[in-house]
C-alpha cells in the first residue's frame, strides 16, 4: 500500500510518500501506526503527536483507529487541518 | 431537481463577481446570495505569504461531500466552493463559498456550514512565511474551529 505523508509529518519524516507492505498481523489503522513507529526513530518521534495524528484511508476520513485496512490502497497521515 | 455543487481546487485567483453570475445568470427563482471569502491576512506585517499544502486526491472529494451535505439539509438553487492552494500573499483571496436560495436563511446557513466544515474537514495545511526571513511555523488547528463545526451536529 502507498502511504502519504502532509504538512509537518512530510516534514519531519522527510519524505511524502512511501510505498510499504505491512506484516500479516497489521490489520488496523491502529496497529499501522504502532508498527511504522517500531520502523523508524523518526516515525516514532512523529508519533508522539498520535492523539493529533489525523488518518484517512483511500482518501476518506476515519475516526477510529479500529478500522481495518484489508484492501486499502492509500493512507494518508497529516495533522489537523487548518485550510480556509 | 438536484442542485450540482461547483467544487474547484486551484492556485489562481478566483473572481468573485463572475461566479455568482454563474449561478444567478438566467434565474427568476433566486431571492438571496450569500458569498464568503477568506483572505490572507499579513498579522501585522509579521508575514509575507501563507503557502497552503493540500491532498490533490483528496481535497476535491472531500469538499463536495461537505456540499453534498448543504444541499441535503437546505432548500438551496447553487453552491460553489473554490479553495486555492501555494503560496498566497497578503490580501490575496484563499477561499470562496456561495451558497443560493429562495431564501436568506438557508443561503446564510449553508454558507456558513460550509466555511466551518472546510476548515475542519478540508485536507489543507497553512505554513507562515514570516517577514523576518526565518523558518516558517505551520499554523495550528484552532479548538475554536472546531467548536463551531460541532454546533451544526444535531
Amino acid at each position: 500500500m502507498k502511504l502519504v505523508y502532509f504538512s509537518w509529518i512530510r516534514e519531519k519524516l522527510g519524505m511524502a510518500e512511501e510505498d510499504v507492505t505491512p506484516p500479516e498481523h497489521v490489520g488496523t489503522v491502529g496497529e499501522l501506526l504502532d508498527w511504522l513507529g517500531s520502523r523508524s526513530e523518526a516515525f516514532e518521534k512523529v508519533l508522539e503527536h498520535d492523539k493529533v495524528i489525523r488518518v484517512a484511508v483511500d482518501r476518506v476520513h476515519i475516526d477510529d483507529h479500529a478500522t481495518p485496512i484489508d484492501g486499502a490502497q492509500e493512507i494518508a497521515l497529516f495533522p489537523p487541518m487548518t485550510g480556509g | 431537481m438536484s442542485v450540482e455543487p461547483t467544487i474547484r481546487i486551484q492556485q489562481q485567483d478566483f473572481d468573485l463577481a463572475a461566479e455568482v453570475e454563474r449561478l444567478t445568470q438566467g434565474r427568476r427563482d433566486i431571492g438571496a446570495v450569500v458569498t464568503f471569502t477568506g483572505l490572507c491576512r499579513d498579522e501585522d506585517g509579521r508575514l509575507v505569504a501563507l503557502e497552503l499544502e493540500h491532498y490533490p486526491g483528496m481535497a476535491q472529494d472531500e469538499i463536495a461531500r461537505i456540499a453534498r451535505q448543504a444541499i441535503e439539509r437546505w432548500p438551496l438553487t447553487g453552491l460553489t466552493a473554490i479553495h486555492r492552494h501555494g503560496r498566497i500573499a497578503p490580501g490575496e483571496n484563499i477561499v470562496l463559498v456561495i451558497a443560493v436560495a429562495s431564501h436568506r436563511q438557508a443561503a446564510f446557513e449553508a454558507a456558513s456550514f460550509m466555511m466551518d466544515y472546510l476548515k475542519t474537514r478540508a485536507p489543507f495545511w497553512k505554513k507562515e512565511h514570516p517577514a523576518d526571513g526565518s523558518q516558517g511555523e505551520w499554523v495550528e488547528a484552532r479548538s475554536e474551529d472546531d467548536s463551531s463545526a460541532a454546533r451544526w451536529e444535531d
